[in-house]
């Protein structure tokens, strides 16, 4: 043999999955949501997501390098990290900024903790709430520039829908609008304000259902988040129809099917057990209402999953199974 | 002016409250120490290299006290900590002789090949115990530096593959004993300067076959050097520390080129 | 009668590619005498028998050349007569040296004397059959290799109800065992019975996996008229299906404590090479001598099961099943999830060879690991439900203690976790070193 023989430790197969295999299906998973993202909003949609990905990745090949790492940014996970950044902007939003919150998110909440894998939170959700803090206003600007006009006619516009409603209620004390099938459809296929990312909810669907085929999510996070935002929203529908909007709305409206399948499921800031995930998803499902409902913000997504990625770790030990055959020792 | 005071009084008054508690409690919640062992903490090196045997300088400094431990044990601290140690606790003892780490292995990568392409974790207790760890020889020094990461003072290099210890920079704490899975280090007297770089314990020729520069068990070496200072152990030349050895003719005799002064 | 299938699933397991195509069809053959054979000391788990003979002595085959060296340990038997060329210590297939034996034979292959064969073994009482497994040197043959005499003489309080036949063989491209029930399924069960005997068992279960129903439906015919509660049961094709733990779950619900053996719930579990050893050793009075090996992987010519005898080097294995083609990137002693990987095909078969595996480049992974992005697929598939994740990191820091509290030494390195792993983390080598060195640390307390 001219070659030397590799030895190593067993197992000696591998089932071939690997971490940039995992990324790259997350990102294919994105496409019909930046298809939809870029049909609703247009040029804005294609300038923010690209500002973002290129600023992220820049930001992560140079902090890497800066820090004496040896991982390069094939493993493509800072691409993720720029699109989701990207859906959490609003259209209108300057293209420096969105390059802020890219440097922000890559190098203080992923780099500055160690780089892929050690990072407590969500670094594009991170990176959205930095810029939420510093630039309220521009963060809150929905602009209805490049809705197509045939949307645009019936289109929930000037404010996102959340908005509306918390606005309306604050205000005058009753629902500004009643939410029936034709509200429902408008949502589910892309047709309200918001983050661009958020749009459509068919779009982001189509992205987790593919995610789950290849196993790059399981289904207990979003089924768990879900699940609990309709339980919320269906009791205070019911207890008071006047004031709440049916459970169909909160479901589809603003950045909670983008937050329920691309960013609570990230798998680094998320529980490892699969207790653990649905007790994370529950609270961000319980966080996110307790916003909508009571909060100051109209809408409590982002809050919610960095607050819930703060307690992964400890919901990771609440929730470790119990091992095989800790059982009572019956005597040999 | 009202809600302004009001706030201060209440933030004011609060910050006090707890403030009051604190103090209540470090009060009595204390833990009564002795508070020389305080002292001798902060005389020992604080490098917590474990190599008295406990965990930690704080350890040591409370069994010194508590149970009665011998204050010889610090070999970082030498003398000097020993001299602090005695007026503190009223004992009396020897000073440790100056000892080192050396590594037995001079086969570093242009002497001894691999013989096979490991690929696993970086640390020689790992590699040693997957098929027997790659190096071409089965005693030498595998070169993953455990023992490199486990010296608190860096007094360990790797030189082509193989750990080189810096003996003016060891502290003597033997944590790289520990770690070493084959057992290639040994703490020498200071003195002592000449060593036998092998250990090895095959015949002659599997160690030619392994390693350039391995001990091939000639038994020159025990016959120059000044009584019986270095003597066989099976087929490897080992030096005995407790004598005194200063003979260059060993050195320039060995075939396997292993004996060298370091 | 049909098979039964199995009541319960284990937790965790995965479905690797088998590739049990390439030698699952071939007959077992056997292979001629080698012109050396290398029979090491430490053929099974615990202490290396110490060899009876020196350099220069002439053996006969069934020989003993090794004693057992305390409760834990068999003694090993010459494979054919011959001449003592060296004793010396030689690296084993696991990596650590242990003294072996080389014997060159005489080619005349003459048996010792005094074999004594008992087919009339229902009226030897149980002390009597676990001491003609012992004198047999019998090991499991499944893969760890425990002392056969040492399991089937539990304690009296164990109580022992069910011996169940591991036949599930889960271990991808090996094929040995499969050929072994289709093969030799009377005697196998007839060893069953012998077993259950010196176990006072009244009931026998054999697992096969479904991926194999020649197996199943040989094993199923073979049934012997006088056993009164025999079953095969079909257990689901899973990885690691063979693990003991998880099979006696699958098959009775009973789940054995963390620390404890099998006898803890009342059953032992045997593999079924194990068993025809048993018989031959009980009814033929043959001591281990040879066993079967699954040659196999894509540069082999031709892969094939090879009844081969003990110390038979890898080389020759290899050249008997036809030489090899193209590149071998690695060399596998057992199979691709639990084997030891081989510096080159120096080593000698032992009685726990299951399997020689060849892989090609194309079929060899290197770990080029990457941080833990906690997928937590390691969490899902570990059918000791061990948290790899978090335990690797522990033990990375050398936080033994932590890891130690966290079950760590319930860890069966079944490489579930490593094979899922999508940052290529060498969770299992971690794992191993943990092992080691928390039973150092216990050890150094308990002295």
């Amino acid at each position: 043999m001219s070659e030397l023989a590799i030895v190593s430790s067993s197992p000696h197969a591998h089932s071939g999955s690997s971490v940039q295999r995992i990324m790259l299906d997350v990102i294919i998973a994105l496409v019909p949501a930046m298809a939809a993202a870029t049909y609703a909003f247009g040029w804005d949609a294609i300038r923010l997501i690209s500002a973002c990905v290129l600023a992220c990745v820049a930001s992560e090949g140079v902090s890497r390098k800066w820090m004496g790492r040896d991982l390069g940014v094939e493993d493509l996970s800072a691409v993720i990290t720029g699109i989701l950044l990207a859906f959490n902007l609003p259209p209108s939003l300057p293209t420096w900024m969105a390059v802020v919150g890219s440097v922000f998110a890559i190098v203080i909440c992923k780099q500055l903790f160690g780089g892929i894998g050690y990072n407590p939170f969500n670094p594009a959700l991170a990176g959205r709430v930095m810029l939420l803090i510093s630039f309220p206003v521009f963060m809150t600007t929905w602009s209805t520039w490049g809705i197509p006009a045939p949307l645009a006619v019936d289109a929930i516009t000037t404010a996102t829908p959340l908005g509306l409603v918390k606005t309306a209620i604050a205000t005058t004390g009753e629902l500004p609008f009643t939410f029936n099938g034709a509200t429902a459809l408008q949502l589910f296929v892309g047709n309200q304000n918001g983050c661009i990312g958020e749009v459509s909810a068919a779009a982001l669907l189509l992205g987790g259902l593919y995610m789950l085929v290849r196993r790059c999510i399981s289904w207990h996070i979003p089924v768990a988040y879900l699940g609990t935002v309709t339980l919320f929203s269906a009791i205070l529908w019911l207890h008071h129809p006047q004031q709440n909007l049916n459970p169909g709305f909160h479901l589809l409206a603003g950045g909670l099917m983008l937050g329920a399948i691309f960013m609570a499921t990230d798998m680094v800031t998320s529980p490892v057990t699969k207790r653990g995930m649905l007790v994370f998803g529950a609270g961000c499902g319980l966080l996110t209402m307790l916003v909508r409902k009571w909060g100051g913000y109209p809408e409590g997504v982002s809050f919610a999953i960095l607050l819930m990625n703060a307690v992964t770790p400890l919901i990771n030990r609440a929730t470790r199974p119990r091992v095989f055959g800790a059982v009572k020792k019956k005597k040999a | 002016m009202t809600p302004i005071l009001t706030t201060a009084l209440t933030i004011g008054g609060a910050g006090l409250a707890c403030g009051g508690l604190l103090a209540l409690a470090a009060k009595f919640l204390a833990v009564k120490e002795d508070p020389r062992i305080e002292e001798i903490n902060g005389i020992l090196p604080g490098a917590n290299c474990g190599g008295c045997g406990y965990a930690g300088c704080a350890a040591y400094a409370e069994a010194v006290l508590l149970k009665g431990a011998p204050i010889n044990l610090c070999a970082p601290g030498g003398a000097e900590v020993l001299g602090h140690l005695a007026d503190i606790t009223g004992e009396t003892a020897k000073v440790a002789e100056h000892k080192v780490a050396v590594v037995l292995c001079g086969g570093d990568v242009s002497h001894a090949p691999r013989k096979f392409d490991y690929n696993g974790v970086a640390d020689c207790r790992a590699a040693h115990a997957t098929g027997g760890g790659d190096k071409s020889c089965s005693f030498g020094c595998l070169g993953y530096a455990s023992c490199s990461h486990a010296c608190p003072v860096g007094a360990i290099e790797m030189v082509n593959g193989i750990a080189k210890v810096h003996r003016d920079l060891c502290i003597s704490c033997g944590s790289c004993i520990r770690t070493c899975p084959r057992h290639l280090i040994k703490m020498v007297p200071y003195a002592r300067t000449i060593h036998v770089m092998c250990s090895s314990k095959d015949k002659g020729p599997a160690v030619k076959k392994a390693c350039k520069v391995g001990c091939i068990g000639c038994t020159i070496c025990t016959k120059l050097a000044e009584n019986e200072s270095i003597k066989m152990a099976g087929f490897l030349a080992v030096v005995d520390y407790e004598k005194d050895l200063d003979s260059d003719a060993v050195i320039e005799k060995c075939p396997g080129k292993c004996i060298v002064r370091i | 009668m049909g098979a039964s299938t199995a009541n319960f699933r284990a937790p965790g397991g995965i479905h690797p590619a088998y590739h049990k195509d390439l030698a699952a069809e071939q007959p077992i053959a056997e292979m001629p005498l080698p012109a050396m054979l290398v029979v090491s000391m430490s053929q099974h788990l615990g202490k290396p028998a110490e060899p009876t003979v020196k350099k220069g002595d002439t053996v006969l085959r069934g020989q003993v050349i090794g004693e057992a060296a305390g409760f834990i340990s068999a003694a090993v038997h010459a494979p054919t007569s011959g001449t003592v060329k060296l004793v010396a210590a030689v690296a084993t297939a696991a990596g650590p040296r242990a003294t072996a034996i080389t014997i060159v034979p005489d080619g005349e292959d003459t048996w010792v004397e005094g074999i004594t064969p008992c087919p009339g073994w229902q009226t030897l009482d149980k002390k009597a059959i676990a001491e003609k497994i012992a004198a047999a040197g019998i090991t499991g043959m499944g893969g760890a290799g425990f002392p056969t005499h040492v399991k089937v003489s539990p304690p009296p309080e164990a109580e022992i109800d069910t011996l169940i036949l591991n036949g599930a063989e889960c271990e991808p491209y090996l094929t040995a065992d499969y050929r072994l029930m289709i093969e030799h399924a009377a005697r196998i069960w007839e060893g069953a019975l012998i077993i259950a005997k010196a176990l006072e068992a009244t009931t026998i279960r054999v697992a096969i996996e479904d991926n194999k129903p020649q197996a199943i439906a040989a094993m199923q015919d073979a049934i012997p008229a006088e056993a009164k509660d025999a079953q095969v049961v079909v257990l689901k094709t899973e990885y690691p299906q063979g693990a003991e733990k998880q099979q006696i779950f699958a098959i009775t619900g009973r789940e054995v404590p963390c620390g404890g053996l099998p006898l803890n719930v009342g059953i032992v579990v045997e593999n079924v090479g194990t068993t025809l050893a048993v018989w031959e050793a009980v009814v033929n009075g043959l001591p281990l001598t040879e066993r079967v090996t699954t040659v196999t992987g894509g540069p082999i010519a031709t892969p094939g099961n090879v009844k081969a005898r003990l110390g038979t080097s890898y080389a020759d294995l290899v050249e008997f099943c036809g030489g090899t083609s193209g590149t071998i990137s690695k060399i596998i002693s057992g199979g691709p999830m639990m084997g030891f990987a081989q510096p080159d095909l120096a080593c000698g078969t032992t009685k726990t060879t299951s399997g020689l595996l060849l892989l090609g480049p194309d079929a060899v992974q290197a770990y080029e690991s990457m941080p833990c992005i906690s997928c937590g697929r390691c969490v899902g598939v570990c059918p000791m439900k061990l948290m790899p994740n978090e335990l690797s990191q522990f033990l990375e820091a050398e936080d033994y203690e932590t890891a130690e509290a966290y079950n760590v030494m319930d860890c069966i390195e079944c490489g579930c976790c490593a094979f899922e792993c999508p940052a290529h983390r060498p969770l299992v080598q971690h794992m191993r070193r943990g092992k080691a060195q928390v039973m150092l640390i216990r050890r150094k307390q308990a002295s």
